[in-house]
């Protein structure tokens, strides 16, 4: 069954030079019990795509065109007040700082509570407590120290309420926006490992939002690679990781150093994403790309089917073709518009 | 200090026993309460008896989860902290003996890249004026050529484009870049870079890393490295050191660390790191709890409340040293009961007790 449908979703944002376009035109589903990845560096849109889902972008932020149904209910076309009763209850969010989303004043279990008997009046107190000691247990807290406030905790004991308080109410759709990228890998193994197993018992969804592809990795069914509000490739994990067809995905998994393996050359993308009040008509990678041709400069890129894999790139048939090889030097990356402008950019100040 | 360490030239830095606490902060009440019982106040152990020595251009990994002292080490090392006990020897000269004019020179040459370039650099300051900062402050010429060949080497070009800027004009990977210039600005020997990329986005991330490899290689530089990105240190690194509450637990080669880790609490670490690949699967022991606070430090190993090879008591009443084991092929050193002491160890413990007592030559060398 399917969860979440988007289709051709637009969020812009209302800035001096006139709109920008953080989400351009996405569309995609999640199924039920399925855990979707979605990477891409900052600023491509991925964060904005999940605060679009769930209902909380900024005054400034807004959805331009397209549909978000949950459950076959479009939620951009409920007013305010229905929509509030999909947050939390039906979809909820893990945020990158818990630090930051949890309330310093009030203990765990007051937040907790709280959220609880906002969602479900009628809920007794001592119900709601026992959801409390469900969830500490489930995420590997101990119940007892539910009283505490939230400076008390350790940064991954604080990740931990937020997951607790994220799951309290059996969400069917669980958005994670960098869950682990503040806390060290021992406590990201166990709150990666956590996740999963909480998952598998409440039967939720979960779109990982991250920068980090080793997380996706290991934690997603399914994954889009995102670049400026646009998605770049879409598809089952293995063949994401294993044989993308977009130059992008290529570069990006090369960027990141692997604990498996020995003297490998970190590869650098030159450049920068595009802005996104006005972006270049072609593809949006096209300046960044050792692949570019006068048509990705001018047209926009239609997907490429290959293995289960969704790749917008107008020479994704020419990957096979000894791109994958390479995409393993330096060479093929200096060999760009971007990474030009830049020895050009130099070249001038001597 | 034991005088038979080898003092030739290569080796850059020597440090021995570096023990850094911090008292912990108590409100008045307590304080006055203290003074009367005559009771010790309470101490955080953050680094407690870190060795380890640092070859000319060698760059030597420092790695533990949060809490286990790696950053206090590293500030320590460029006199950030005034260490606790312990000694830090630049080229043959100890530290904490040192006059002010030894001490400025060894600032000079001694510096330290931050994690995060969006607190490090002064926000009213000139990208110029942040560089030239360390060149008025030793009373160096050439401040304008120097500044330029710095921000050029930071791939920061053409310079003059960046002289005026404020770092708030600046996106992360440049302020980065800033930040390894005015490093770089004073020809030092001698690098900390504290988490230097983990703050910048991914595509960023291995750009700054080139340049910190190319850094090295050009400038001959000796750098360690602190982070908990295993991954990261392994692609640069020579050697690297695991830390654990304020203690080193294994040290030795990078490649033999982490394709043959021998302490229980390395092998935890290595498997906790994520592969970007989904077909290697990966052993998953889970390592349970956190650090332990370090104020009231466990007795014996340190590591014994979590560890999953506790082989008993005399894991919890002697505390293993860190030295050459006779159990494994790697050439590290460990600290862990498991494995016994290398042949050469024994000898120089006889030795030892016959002679000086310094327990620190004999784990000390590579």
């Amino acid at each position: 069954m399917t969860v979440l449908d988007v289709s051709d979703l637009e969020v812009y944002y209302e800035t001096e030079a006139g709109p920008a376009k953080a989400v351009d035109g996405i569309s995609f589903s999640i199924e039920e019990g399925e855990n979707l990845g979605i990477v891409g560096e900052s600023g491509c849109g991925k964060t904005t795509l999940a605060k679009a889902i769930i209902g909380i972008l900024p005054d400034e932020g807004y959805v331009n065109n397209g549909s978000i149904e949950f459950n076959d209910t479009d939620l951009t076309e409920l007013p305010d007040a229905q929509r509030r009763r999909y947050k939390w209850e039906e979809i909820s969010m893990i945020a990158q700082s818990a630090m930051n989303a949890l309330d310093p004043v009030y203990t765990i279990r007051e937040q907790i509570v709280e959220a609880v008997e906002t969602h479900r009046p009628g809920t007794g107190r001592t119900e709601a407590n026992e959801i409390v000691a469900e969830m500490f247990d489930l995420v590997g807290l101990d119940a007892a120290r539910a009283d505490d406030y939230p400076h008390q905790f350790s940064g991954g004991m604080r990740q931990r309420a937020m997951i607790a308080m994220a799951l309290a109410l059996k969400p069917s759709l669980v958005l994670a926006d960098e869950p682990t990228t503040a806390l060290d890998v021992i406590m990201q193994d166990q709150i990666l490992k956590r996740i999963g197993r909480i998952q598998t018992e409440i039967n939720s969804s979960m779109m990982v939002i991250t920068h980090d592809v080793s997380v996706v990795a290991e934690t997603c069914d399914r994954v889009i690679v995102m670049y400026a509000g646009k998605i770049a490739e879409e598809g089952p994990v293995e063949e994401i990781f294993g044989r993308p067809y977009h130059p992008y995905t290529i570069g990006l998994k090369r960027a990141f150093p692997n604990i498996r393996k020995s003297d490998q050359d970190l590869l650098s993308i030159a450049g920068y994403p595009p802005e996104l009040v006005d972006p270049p008509s072609g593809c949006r990678f096209a300046e960044r790309c050792p692949l570019a041709t006068d048509e990705c400069r001018e047209f926009e890129p239609p997907a490429h089917h290959n293995n289960g894999l969704r790749s917008y790139c107008h020479r994704a048939d020419e990957i096979d073709d000894g791109f994958r090889d390479r995409a393993d030097t330096a060479e093929t990356w200096a060999d760009t518009d971007a990474a030009r402008a830049i020895d050009a950019l130099a070249e001038g100040g001597d | 200090m034991s005088l038979n360490t080898p003092m030739d030239d290569e080796t850059l830095l020597e440090v021995r026993n570096l023990e850094k606490h911090f008292q912990v902060d108590e409100g008045i009440i307590s304080s006055l309460l203290r003074s009367v019982t005559g009771a010790e106040a309470d101490y955080v152990h953050a680094v407690d008896g870190v060795s380890f020595d640092l070859k000319r251009g060698e760059t030597l990994g420092l790695a533990g989860e949060s809490g286990c002292g790696k950053t206090t080490t590293g500030m320590s090392l460029v006199k950030l902290h005034e260490p606790t006990d312990g000694s830090i020897r630049f080229r043959g000269r100890d530290l904490t003996e040192a006059d002010d004019d030894e001490l400025a020179q060894f600032r000079q040459n001694a510096q330290m890249i931050f994690q995060d370039p969006f607190e490090s650099l002064n926000p009213r300051m000139t990208v110029y004026d942040t560089i030239a900062e360390p060149l008025r402050i030793h009373d160096v010429r050439n401040e304008t050529a120097r500044v330029r060949r710095a921000l050029e080497f930071a791939e920061l070009q053409p310079p003059d484009q960046y002289f005026n800027q404020y770092p708030h004009e600046l996106s992360g990977g440049q302020r980065q870049r800033v930040a390894i210039a005015r490093a770089l600005v004073l020809d030092p020997d001698f690098i900390v870079a504290d988490e230097p990329v983990s703050m910048l986005d991914v595509s960023l991330r291995a750009g700054v890393l080139s340049l910190m490899e190319r850094m090295t290689e050009e400038f001959d530089l000796s750098v360690v490295y602190i982070s908990h990105d295993l991954s990261l240190l392994r692609h640069m690194c020579d050697r690297l050191a695991i830390m654990y509450m304020g203690k080193i637990v294994e040290k030795g080669p990078t490649e033999d660390v982490i394709e043959n880790p021998q302490h229980p609490y390395t092998r935890s670490l290595i498997n906790a790191v994520p592969v970007p690949d989904p077909g290697i699967g990966r052993e998953r022991v889970e390592l349970g709890g956190e650090v332990g606070d370090a104020i009231d430090v466990p007795s014996g190993c340190r590591f014994h409340g979590r560890c999953s090879e506790y082989i008993g008591d005399i894991c919890e009443t002697e505390e293993p040293p860190l030295e050459g084991k006779a159990d494994f092929e790697g050439r590290q050193e460990v600290a862990c009961h498991l494995y016994e002491p290398a042949d050469d160890v024994v000898e120089a413990r006889v030795g030892e007790t016959t002679d000086t007592g310094d327990d620190s030559a004999a784990s000390a060398d590579d």
